[in-house]
C-alpha cells in the first residue's frame, strides 16, 4: 500500500502547517519525519489517517483519494501509535487491542491467537492483558498501543513520537524492540520524532522539515556531510550527543 | 446493555404499579381549594355522591380559584364548592353581574350552579366578645363612636378597594390606628390586646376559638359570598342520582355549622373525612363510607405518587437529554442553542412553571411530570456535553484512527468514558426532582407535598414532617442508589485509585 502526498497545504488559522508538500513514502521502508516543533510532522501523519483534512493538494493511498466511503477501510489498514499510547482507559489492555476486531465480529479463536502472537512480538507479558491502562507502566502502554496498531496486520504503521514520554532506559529498550519488529515485519513505517538519534537509529530515509516544508531528505550522514541549508547543520548540532559519538 | 436490565425492570415495576387504573367513564371528580372549608365541603360532596356512585374521587386542595375554575372548564374535575362573591368578583371580574346574569354566563360555559348551601362566608369585622359587650358594639356603624379602637387588618384587606378603603368610606369610620399584618398574627394581637378589631371571614374557625363577636354589616357593604356548588351540566345526564344526592346540601349548612366544622378541622385537628361523615350523619341520618387513613397507608400512597412523578419525568429526561448532550458536543452551534434553551428553562421559577402547565395539561400528575421533566434536562444535557468534551483529544483521535465509525466510537469509547459525568448529571436531576416534586401537590399531583400543604393549612407541624421527612429520606436514598449504580455503569478502568 503506497502513500503519496501531492502539493498538500494546510493552515491552522493564519499559521501554515504544511506548504505545498509533496512526498511518496517508500514501500517496506522506515521513513522518519523530523523537525522542530511546529514543522508540520504530526500534522502530516494526522492528514494521512484522515483525522484532519487538507486545504489543498491530494493524498493518494494505494492510488486512491481518501473519501468518506473508503475512509474506514483505509484506516483499518493503517496502524497508528501516538505518544502516551492513546489507550482507552475504560478498557483492559486486551480489550484495547481487540476492540476493532470485536467490533468487526472477527473469529474469536483467530483473535485469541493473534493476541498471543502480538504479546510475543511486542514482548508484552500475558498476565498484563487484563490490566487497565491506569495499571500499566509507560513502556507497557506503548507496547499495548503497538499491539493494537498491529492487530489487523496493517500494511502501514504510523507512529507519532511513540517514545516521546518514556524515561531513557525504557526508551532504549523499546527502541531496540521496535527496530527488530520493523525489520522483521517488513512494513512501510512512518515515524515522527524530534530526536535526531532516534531518527538515525530507525530511519532508512529521514525527512527533515521546517515550517511545513521539506528541507532535506536522506540519511543522517547526508545531513552532516552535504547539508542543503545552514538550518540542517544547526538542527543536528543542537543535539550534540549524536555528533560526539 | 445487559447490566442495565435489572434497573430497567425495577423502573417498569414501579411505574406499572403506579399508573392509575383506567378511570371508569362515569367517574365523578370532586375538587377543593387549598383552604380548610373548601376541603371539608369537597369531602362532604364526595361522601354524598358515593352513596349513589362509588366511582367518585376527591382531588383535595389543588389550588386557588383560577386552578379549580380552569380544571372545571377543562373537565379535569366535575364539581367543586365555590362562593357567589368569588364567581362575580373574580371569575367574571369587572362585569358586575346580577345573580341571573351570572347563571346565564355559567350556562353558556356548560356549567351549572347549585342553590346556596346556606352559609355566607364573606369578609367581616370582628372583636373580642367581652370588649364588644363592654362598649356595646353590635354593628360596624357602632364603631363610629369609638375612634380610639386599634384596627389590625390582613394585608390583602388593606389593599383591596372593596376592603378597608371602601369600608372606611362607606361607614365614614374615624379610626386612624390601622395596621396591615398577617392574618394569623392579627388573632394573636387580639389576645394580647394590641389590636381591638380584625377583618375575618365570617366562617373562620377562630371566631369560636377566640370568642369573637362578628359585627353586623348593617349597611350591607360586603358582597355576599354564599357557598354554592359549581358543576359540569353534563353531570345531570351522566350521574343524575349521585348529583341529586349531592344537591341535598342546598340550604343545609348554616353559618354556625360551618364555623363549627372549620373549628373541628383547624383547632381540634379532626380529619376532614370524619367531620364530613359526622355532618352527613347528623343532618341526613345517613352513614357514609370514607377511607380511614393510617399514617402508614398515607405514607405509602404519597410515596407511590411521588415516585411516579419522579421516575417518569427522570426517565423521559434521560431519554431526551443524553442525545441532546451528544448533539451539543458534535455540533457546537446547535449545542449553544440547546444549552441556552435548557438553561433558560431552568431559570423559570418552579411554581410559575407548574402554573404554566395547567392551561396546557390541566391538573394532576401529568403537568407536574412535564414540569419536572423540563427541570431535569439541564443537569443531564450539561453533564453529557461536558463529559464528552472532557475526553482527551488523543483518546478521541485514537478511536477514530483505528477505524471505528462515529456511532461505534460513541458507543464503545466516548459514552463509557463520559459515563461518570452523565450519571452524576442524572443523580443531580433525580435529587432536585425529589425536592421539586413536593410542589406537585399544588396542582393536584399528590406526593409528599400533599401532607406538607395540608400541614401548612392546618398549622400542623407533624403533618408537615410527614411530607418533609420522607422527601428528605428519598433524596438520600436516590443519592445512595446512584452511588451504587456508578459501580455497575462506570467502567472499572475509570474507577482506579
Amino acid at each position: 500500500m503506497s502513500i503519496q502526498l501531492k502539493n498538500i497545504s494546510k493552515r491552522f488559522g493564519s499559521l501554515p502547517a504544511l506548504q505545498n508538500f509533496s512526498f511518496s513514502f517508500p514501500l517496506g521502508k522506515t521513513t522518519v519525519l523530523i523537525g522542530p516543533s511546529g514543522c508540520g510532522k504530526s500534522t502530516l501523519i494526522r492528514i494521512i489517517t484522515g483525522l484532519i483534512k487538507t486545504d489543498e493538494g491530494e493524498l493518494l493511498i494505494n492510488e486512491e483519494i481518501l473519501t468518506s466511503s473508503n475512509l474506514y477501510s483505509v484506516r483499518r489498514k493503517l496502524g497508528y501509535v501516538i505518544q502516551d499510547g492513546g489507550l482507552f482507559p475504560h478498557l483492559t489492555a486486551k480489550a484495547n487491542v481487540t476492540l476493532l476486531a470485536e467490533y468487526l465480529d472477527l473469529d474469536k479463536t483467530k483473535i485469541e491467537n493473534r493476541v498471543e502472537e502480538l504479546c510475543a512480538l511486542t514482548k508484552f507479558p500475558k498476565d498484563g492483558l487484563n490490566r487497565f491502562p491506569g495499571e500499566l507502566s509507560g513502556g507497557q502502554k506503548q507496547r499495548v498501543s503497538l499491539m493494537r496498531a498491529l492487530m489487523l496486520d496493517p500494511e502501514i504503521l504510523l507512529l507519532d513520537e511513540p517514545l516521546g514520554a518514556l524515561d531513557p532506559l525504557i526508551r532504549f529498550e523499546l527502541q531496540t524492540d521496535l527496530k527488530e519488529i520493523f525489520v522483521n515485519l517488513n512494513k512501510t513505517v512512518v515515524l515522527v520524532t524530534h530526536d535526531i538519534n532516534e531518527a538515525a537509529f530507525f530511519g532508512d530515509i529521514i525527512v527533515l522539515m521546517k515550517t511545513g516544508k521539506i528541507i532535506q531528505t536522506g540519511t543522517v550522514h547526508d545531513f552532516v556531510n552535504t547539508p542543503k541549508e545552514p538550518f540542517v547543520t544547526k538542527f543536528i548540532t543542537a543535539q550534540r550527543s549524536f555528533i560526539n559519538k | 446493555m445487559k447490566k442495565f436490565f435489572p434497573f430497567i425492570l425495577i423502573f417498569f415495576i414501579i411505574v406499572k404499579t403506579n399508573v392509575p387504573a383506567q378511570e371508569k367513564k362515569n367517574t365523578i371528580k370532586v375538587g377543593s381549594k387549598k383552604f380548610t372549608e373548601s376541603v371539608i365541603l369537597g369531602e362532604i360532596i364526595t361522601q354524598l355522591g358515593r352513596i349513589k356512585n362509588p366511582e367518585i374521587i376527591h382531588l383535595r386542595e389543588i389550588g386557588g380559584t383560577r386552578v379549580l375554575w380552569n380544571a372545571l372548564l377543562k373537565g379535569d374535575i366535575d364539581i367543586y364548592p365555590e362562593y357567589t362573591g368569588t364567581i362575580k368578583e373574580e371569575i367574571f371580574a369587572g362585569k358586575k353581574l346580577s345573580d341571573s346574569a351570572m347563571i346565564d354566563s355559567l350556562t353558556k360555559l356548560h356549567i351549572s350552579v347549585s342553590k346556596s348551601l346556606g352559609f355566607n362566608d364573606t369578609y367581616a369585622l370582628g372583636m373580642k366578645e367581652s370588649l364588644a359587650e363592654k362598649l356595646n358594639i353590635k354593628t360596624i356603624s357602632d364603631l363610629h363612636n369609638h375612634p380610639n379602637l386599634k384596627f389590625g387588618f390582613s394585608n390583602e384587606f388593606m389593599d383591596r378597594k372593596d376592603g378597608w378603603p371602601g369600608l372606611q368610606a362607606a361607614y365614614n369610620l374615624p379610626q386612624k390606628n390601622v395596621r396591615g399584618l398577617d392574618h394569623d398574627l392579627a388573632y394573636r394581637g387580639l389576645e394580647d390586646g394590641s389590636i381591638d378589631v380584625v377583618d375575618l371571614y365570617s366562617t373562620d374557625a377562630e371566631i369560636k376559638y377566640y370568642h369573637l363577636k362578628v359585627l353586623k354589616d348593617n349597611l350591607h357593604y360586603f358582597p355576599e359570598y354564599k357557598a354554592v356548588l359549581l358543576y359540569k351540566t353534563s353531570l345531570k345526564n351522566t350521574n343524575p342520582s349521585a348529583l341529586k344526592s349531592i344537591l341535598r346540601l342546598e340550604g343545609s349548612i348554616s353559618d354556625s355549622e360551618m364555623i363549627e366544622m372549620n373549628a373541628k378541622a383547624k383547632l381540634d385537628k379532626i380529619p376532614e373525612q370524619v367531620i364530613a361523615a359526622n355532618f352527613i350523619k347528623q343532618k341526613f341520618s345517613i352513614t357514609t363510607e370514607y377511607k380511614k387513613n393510617t399514617i402508614w397507608s398515607r405514607l405509602l400512597y404519597n410515596t407511590k405518587q411521588h415516585l411516579f412523578m419522579v421516575l417518569i419525568s427522570l426517565f423521559g429526561a434521560i431519554i431526551i437529554s443524553i442525545p441532546l448532550g451528544i448533539i451539543a458536543h458534535r455540533n457546537k452551534k446547535t449545542g449553544k442553542i440547546i444549552l441556552s434553551i435548557v438553561g433558560i428553562i431552568q431559570t423559570i421559577p418552579s411554581l410559575a412553571l407548574l402554573v404554566f402547565m395547567i392551561p396546557l395539561l390541566g391538573i394532576g400528575s401529568w403537568p407536574a411530570i412535564v414540569a419536572l421533566f423540563l427541570y431535569s434536562l439541564l443537569p443531564i444535557v450539561r453533564n453529557t456535553f461536558s463529559g464528552l468534551e472532557d475526553i482527551q483529544l488523543n483518546i478521541r483521535e485514537s478511536a477514530e484512527a483505528i477505524g471505528l465509525p462515529p456511532f461505534a466510537r460513541l458507543r464503545l469509547v466516548e459514552l463509557p468514558l463520559a459515563s461518570r459525568s452523565i450519571l452524576s448529571g442524572i443523580k443531580t436531576s433525580a435529587v432536585i426532582n425529589v425536592g421539586t416534586a413536593t410542589l406537585g401537590a399544588l396542582i393536584g399531583a399528590g406526593g409528599y407535598g400533599q401532607p406538607i400543604l395540608t400541614g401548612i393549612r392546618l398549622d400542623d407541624v407533624s403533618l408537615i414532617l410527614q411530607g418533609a421527612v420522607p422527601a428528605a429520606l428519598l433524596a438520600l436514598f436516590v443519592q445512595w442508589f446512584f452511588d451504587l449504580l456508578e459501580l455497575v455503569i462506570v467502567p472499572k478502568g475509570l474507577r482506579l485509585k
